[in-house]
């Protein structure tokens, strides 16, 4: 790091950030020294310093989207805090004691084992604790298979090349103002490289390091899958967070180099707000894929949490016969609102996309789903499948499709299906004459209209997903 | 088992009961018989719970309790089972689940712990093969796809997994041909043990030739007008409903 720069970092201590070293934490705004102190607590190297700075000075030429189907109070973004540290273990829980019994009520209703409520409800874990050797014995094994799974921060020390090579590479710092932002101030997120050829001998999650998870709301994932590997990767606790109602805005960039496969799935469940709409999180969120020739990237996302979810999974056909999915769930209740789809970009020949939507509404809530497909003129014999469908619960709620397709190769087919129901008082009625209560009943019609997308998820998932839906659909009825 | 008094109720502000009476023991199988739009289907509906259709005098007593003070759910665990006329669908949702989900309900209210899978898989198959549908009906959302006869027998297998203290089958011969009707014959016919009751609503007295009723009853203008034994059901193929018209207040 240069001189200059720690300079800089010395005054800006002096003159505003004096408490800000004591307490690790930011004081609210956001200007070029928020961004120089970031990567100089992480101890950046220079390269990526100057790219956050460049991303920092876009995003300040760049303005917040409104096309999206939601509303909201316009989002200072002078008033929130853009780092602080991880608390240290002496400010958490001690025990499952101290924390909110409300939440614990939640996880116990979710049926997360009790070593996993502790990790998400941030008790202190020490060497004592299980997992940490269970976390160990994983790491030897992926260090085996040359597979590299850390925090993106000891990444950039660990293997700066790869690092350089590939972040941006596929979001790119000024693709839209949410990117700009994350790439200016990201704190952390996760990391992954499968060589070449590799099998990943296991699914990677989060809950691996849920710990470091508490970094922050600007998350950046990398992962990168060398030619002809694999890997499934699994993001998201599926607790709540009770956090206040505040922005997170990550970004996710996968790459699958040739013949690679990578699935991603992710439930997300962050804290809603109440059932007046008060609190809950903005999600606003990229995530984005890029497919080299024979490569295949798969998607898979359940929404149920968020204020505000703005999320478009996306895959970039580059290579030949290449292959895009998107499975997701998205559920509303509440006074929460969703636009969410996915976009196809097909480039090269003979790749083919299917994109499943499942759209769900209760209470006063909104769904959109907002999805295109490009066929380009290079896409020959290119295909997309989309189904779109809407389940209505209630009266008060909405559902809508904004699809977009562009063909600029007459070969190329692209069919779309959509539909909108409603669950129906002859099915209630039914669930309830063989004995069934008016949730469990509602929670089952739903279970079974998200049944093509839940199959694609890895099988624990799949089960919490189910759960997560039937603790979210709580109250959707009368 | 059920006492019916003086029974009103209406459909979306249209009378369709005035005053019904019925009373069935345990054991007893009753038809009941009539015109379309004598409120024959209303009677199951309002007996079950069915959201739309109001009680607006009278009074019904099942196994000693008020039934119209209890939800729909509650009455079906307490061992009132309709079989639907027309069964609906409910995609993506497997059979067994659904099942398994009716079953364990009426245990909880019941004070049992649920079946295990196994258990409970073993008990359906066996029942399946006595509706004399294949085992991969089970695996199928819940009457996604079946044909009338399918739906019907299903919702006969569903009788059987639940063992009702009150069966009422509406219609169910409906769309049924000869062999189909045989089977939902033999499946009800297997269950009636002495305890267990059974109001069969039918427009055709082919029904009562397999599943032979102790009591026929004719619903005409909202109430009962005649009831008899099993020969009431066949005067009435005889002669029609027009000659009990006069009857009808």
């Amino acid at each position: 790091m240069s001189q200059q720069v720690e300079n800089l970092i010395k005054k800006d201590y002096a003159a505003g950030f004096h408490s800000a070293i004591e307490s690790d934490t930011l004081p609210p705004g956001l200007n070029e020294e928020v961004v120089r102190f970031i990567s100089a607590k992480k101890g950046e190297p220079e390269w990526l310093l100057e790219w956050r700075l460049k991303a920092f000075r876009a995003w300040q030429e760049m303005e917040e989207p409104t096309w999206a189907h939601v509303h909201y109070p316009e989002i200072d973004f002078q008033s929130v805090s853009y780092f602080s540290s991880p608390k240290s273990m002496a400010d958490k829980p001690k025990s499952l004691d101290e924390v909110d019994p409300e939440l614990i009520a939640t996880y116990e209703k979710l049926g997360i084992p009790l070593h996993e409520q502790e990790m998400l409800a941030g008790v202190a874990v020490d060497a004592v604790f299980d997992s940490v050797s269970v976390v160990t014995t994983f790491r030897a094994k992926l260090e085996e298979a040359g597979v590299i799974f850390c925090p993106i921060s000891e990444a950039v020390h660990r293997c700066p090349e790869l690092v350089q090579k590939y972040l941006g590479s596929v979001v790119p710092q000024k693709d839209n103002y949410y990117a700009a932002l994350n790439s200016a101030v990201f704190s952390d997120g996760s990391f992954v490289y499968i060589p070449k050829g590799v099998r990943c001998p296991m699914e990677l999650s989060t809950y691996f390091r849920i710990n470091e998870m508490n970094t922050g709301q600007f998350e950046r994932t990398l992962i990168i899958a060398d030619e002809g590997s694999h890997v499934s990767y699994l993001e998201g606790c599926t607790a709540p967070m009770r956090d206040e109602n505040q922005l997170h805005a990550a970004v996710v960039e996968l790459v699958a180099l040739d013949g690679a496969q990578i699935k991603y799935s992710t439930v997300q469940n962050w804290y809603p707000g109440d059932s007046e709409g008060k609190g809950g999180i903005y999600n606003f969120v990229t995530k984005r894929g890029l497919c080299h020739a024979n490569a295949k990237i798969s998607w898979t996302q359940v929404e149920t949490g968020s204020a505000i979810t703005w999320k478009y999974p996306s895959c970039i056909l580059k290579g030949d016969n290449s292959v895009g999915e998107f499975y997701s769930v998205a559920l509303t209740n509440n006074c929460q609102q969703a636009d969410t789809g996915t976009k196809m970009i097909h480039l090269g020949k003979n790749t083919r996309s299917t994109i499943i939507a499942k759209g769900i509404s209760a209470g006063r809530s909104n769904s959109a789903y907002r999805g295109l497909v490009r066929m380009n003129p290079g896409a020959e014999g290119a295909r997309n499948f989309t189904q779109c469908d809407s389940l209505l619960i209630g009266d008060r709620c909405g559902a809508h499709t904004f699809p977009y397709i562009e063909s600029k190769n007459p070969s190329a087919v692209v069919e779309h299906e959509a539909t909108t129901s409603k669950v129906s008082d002859d099915q209630m009625f039914l669930c309830q004459q063989r004995g069934l209560d008016a949730e469990k009943a509602i929670s089952m019609i739903v279970n079974g209209f998200c049944r093509e997308v839940f199959k694609e998820l890895p099988m624990e998932f799949a089960v919490e997903a189910g759960k997560l839906l039937e603790v979210s659909l709580e109250g959707s009825v009368g | 088992m059920l006492s019916v008094k003086g029974l009103h109720a209406k459909v979306e502000d249209n009378d369709i009961l005035k005053g019904l009476d019925i009373e069935i023991k345990p054991g007893e199988v009753h038809a009941i018989m009539g015109p379309n739009g004598s409120g024959k289907s209303t009677l199951g509906n309002i007996l079950s719970g069915r959201p739309g259709y109001e009680a607006t005098a009278g009074s019904i007593t099942f196994k000693g309790q008020d039934l119209l003070e209890m939800d729909t759910e509650e009455r079906a665990r307490e061992g009132l089972f309709l079989a639907f006329q027309y069964p609906v669908e409910i995609p993506g949702v497997s059979n067994m689940e659904f099942l398994k989900a009716s079953v364990d309900a009426k245990r909880k209210h019941a004070g049992l712990e649920p079946l295990s899978s196994v258990e409970f898989m073993k008990l359906a198959r066996e029942t399946s093969k006595r509706v004399d549908l294949e085992a991969n009906f089970l695996k199928r959302g819940v009457n996604e796809g079946f044909s009338g006869g399918e739906k019907k027998r299903n919702e006969i297998m569903q009788m059987m997994l639940l063992e009702p203290a009150l069966c009422i089958l509406d219609e169910t011969d409906s769309g049924l041909d000869i062999d189909a009707l045989q089977v939902v014959a033999d499946g009800v016919n297997s269950m009636r043990d002495g305890k267990r009751s059974f109001i069969v609503v039918t427009h055709y007295q082919r029904l009562l030739d397999y599943i032979v009723p102790d009591y026929v009853h004719v619903l005409a203008g909202g109430k009962i007008v005649k009831s008899g034994d099993k020969s009431l059901a066949l005067e009435l193929e005889a002669k029609g409903y027009g000659w009990l018209e006069g009857e009808v207040a």
